[in-house]
């Protein structure tokens, strides 16, 4: 590196940006963009992913998606989870106001609702295992609380598996919205709260018209996040029912399709049309949100 | 009047922060209390009864050594050590040439870089592993450390933020003494970055620790299992042992419990400062 010091800083400039950029920008493209670009192009193939020659079908893989109701259930219960985002931020929202005024214990409560993100997802899939099991943690604490009348099958019955692992969703996210929540509204002026005060504003003025306000630009983020977030729905469905009994989602149904059906070219389809959903939400989102400004 | 209002209301709030302190920790509570339960007293105690034995540690050793979760740390430390080291390295590069230099095409790589973020990972899942395969890295280590090395636009976001923080008379006075832009980047921008270094590090090995996809789609071979993927071996075989299986929870979930209490702090920022800008 002594020889750099002797180029002219105009050549240096030239050669660090180069240099520094090469690496993020191969993975980049290896890794973001080509793999899109690719995945089009399976899309019209009816490649099995082994075969040396890949077969061009046009919209076979399109028609198939759209007219087999197999194929578009998954999106039915990309609902649950989309739904169970706002119980989730809701939930945030209330925690991060109530601790972030004066709290006994603040720390503790922080500390204990937010840890729950932390886990791994394979073991949060088989905690709720355990929570739902017929014998299980809930079912015990309905009778214990002479809610015994209350016990279900909870996942095996068909209407209620998907609420019961939305609700494991709920329990494993809800820290992270808490958290960023919390940032957000921590970094408001206190004198904003003194003025408003003294103004003779009670606690839920202050949430109204100071507090959502502020992290507004939050709350859109995540909400728009929300959407990806419930069609990317993996772990928690796929450690604790394998997609049985109606809960699959889209992306246990594409590695299904990909990895076991070996139909490639299907998958890569489905892939295409998520994507689709996504970029019109954002749009759509992003346009809803312009208008109200 | 307005004291009996004011004592609801702080009832309420403390009624509520109970309830959610209790939903957060019961779940990971039985689970710890079934794994220090004997197999016959599993069988005959509900979830919520107390162990016989706290010192009961004899589940924790079967799933330990049957789960060959020595393997999965091993492999788990190894895939989060190259690549947050990469990452980090990666991230601060790209963050100190975005945010020093003007330069032709900037925008184009900074909008290249946030546009990749917005096509969520899984969509692309499919086509990855074809690109992965024909790399011939399928089955190796290299598999996953270079997806998480790859376009990590909250890294350079949280550099950069943190870059416009260090006042670029620094690098001046560095440059009226002769020194390159390379030694001006690891001499004195990379060391001051450690705040950022830090939060990325916490966000970065949060995520690899935790993650099961990518491990398990790409690196299926035994040898090479990691914590989540091994942990996840112990559905079917081990049906009528849960007592085991929580054994095996615990043993994830431990590791994660001492950096959460020993870096509480940072771990609070870092994620708030990760996930917002």
């Amino acid at each position: 590196m002594e020889r750099l010091s002797n180029l002219s800083y105009k050549n240096q400039r030239i050669l660090i940006i180069f240099l520094f950029s090469l690496v993020p920008v191969v993975l980049l493209l290896t890794f973001s963009y080509l793999p899109v670009f690719k995945m089009f192009q399976y899309s019209f193939t009816s490649w099995d992913g082994f075969s040396k020659n890949m077969e061009y079908v046009g919209f076979d893989n399109y028609k198939t998606i759209f007219t087999k109701p197999e194929y578009f259930a998954v999106f039915k219960v990309s609902l649950y989870y989309f739904f169970a985002t706002f119980v989730q931020m809701g939930l945030a929202l209330y925690f991060a106001t109530i601790l972030s005024f004066n709290v006994r214990l603040k720390n503790w409560f922080k500390g204990i609702l937010f840890f729950p993100t932390l886990l791994n997802g394979v073991a949060i899939g088989f905690i709720f295992l355990f929570f739902f099991k017929p014998e299980g943690t809930l079912n015990t604490m309905l009778d214990l609380v002479g809610l015994g009348a209350w016990q279900q099958k909870w996942l095996l019955n068909p209407h209620l598996i998907n609420i019961s692992l939305a609700f494991a969703s709920v329990w494993r996210y809800m820290g992270m919205n808490f958290i960023i929540f919390l940032g957000a509204i921590s970094s408001i002026g206190s004198d904003i709260y003194e003025a408003s005060e003294i103004d003779g504003a009670n606690r839920w003025h202050q949430f109204r018209h100071i507090i959502i306000p502020s992290i507004k630009k939050i709350l859109q983020l995540n909400l728009i996040l929300a959407v990806s977030g419930a069609i990317g729905v993996f772990e928690i469905p796929y450690v604790m029912t394998g997609g049985s009994n109606g809960s699959g989602t889209f992306v246990i149904q594409t590695v299904d399709v990909a990895f076991k059906y070996s139909k490639l070219g299907l998958a890569s389809a489905m892939a295409v049309v998520l994507l689709g959903i996504v970029v019109i939400v954002t749009i759509l989102q992003r346009v809803l949100i312009k208008e109200e400004k | 009047m307005h004291t009996f209002k004011y004592t609801a209301a702080s009832f309420f709030k403390y009624l509520t922060l109970v309830l959610g302190a209790l939903a957060a920790l019961i779940p990971i509570l039985v689970v710890f209390f079934a794994s220090l339960k004997t197999n016959a007293e599993y069988a005959s105690t509900g979830p919520l009864t107390l162990p016989e034995n706290w010192l009961n540690f004899s589940n924790y050793t079967k799933a330990f050594v049957d789960g060959n979760m020595l393997l999965g740390f091993m492999n788990t430390i190894i895939i989060v050590l190259i690549s947050i080291a990469g990452a980090t390295l990666t991230g601060s590069m790209m963050a100190y040439i975005l945010a020093r230099f003007k330069f032709k095409g900037s925008k184009l790589l900074m909008g290249a870089f946030l546009l990749a973020t917005l096509i969520p990972g899984v969509t692309t899942q499919v086509a990855t592993f074809q690109i992965i395969n024909s790399l011939d890295l399928f089955n190796t280590r290299w598999a996953p450390i270079l997806m998480y090395l790859g376009t990590d636009i909250i890294a350079v976001y949280i550099f950069m933020q943190f870059l416009d923080s260090i006042s670029e008379s620094l690098d001046e006075s560095a440059m009226l003494d002769g020194a390159s832009y390379w030694t001006i980047y690891w001499r004195i921008i990379l060391p001051l970055l450690s705040p950022a270094i830090v939060t990325v590090i916490i966000v970065k090995g949060v995520n690899i620790y935790n993650d099961f996809y990518t491990p398990f789609l790409y690196m299926p071979k035994s040898s090479l299992q990691v914590v989540s993927t091994a942990l996840f071996k112990f559905k079917g075989p081990y049906g009528s042992q849960w007592e085991v299986i929580c054994a095996a929870i615990m043993i994830a979930i431990i590791p994660t419990l001492i950096a959460f209490i020993s870096l509480q702090k940072y771990i609070y920022n870092g994620f708030a400062q990760g996930s917002v800008k």
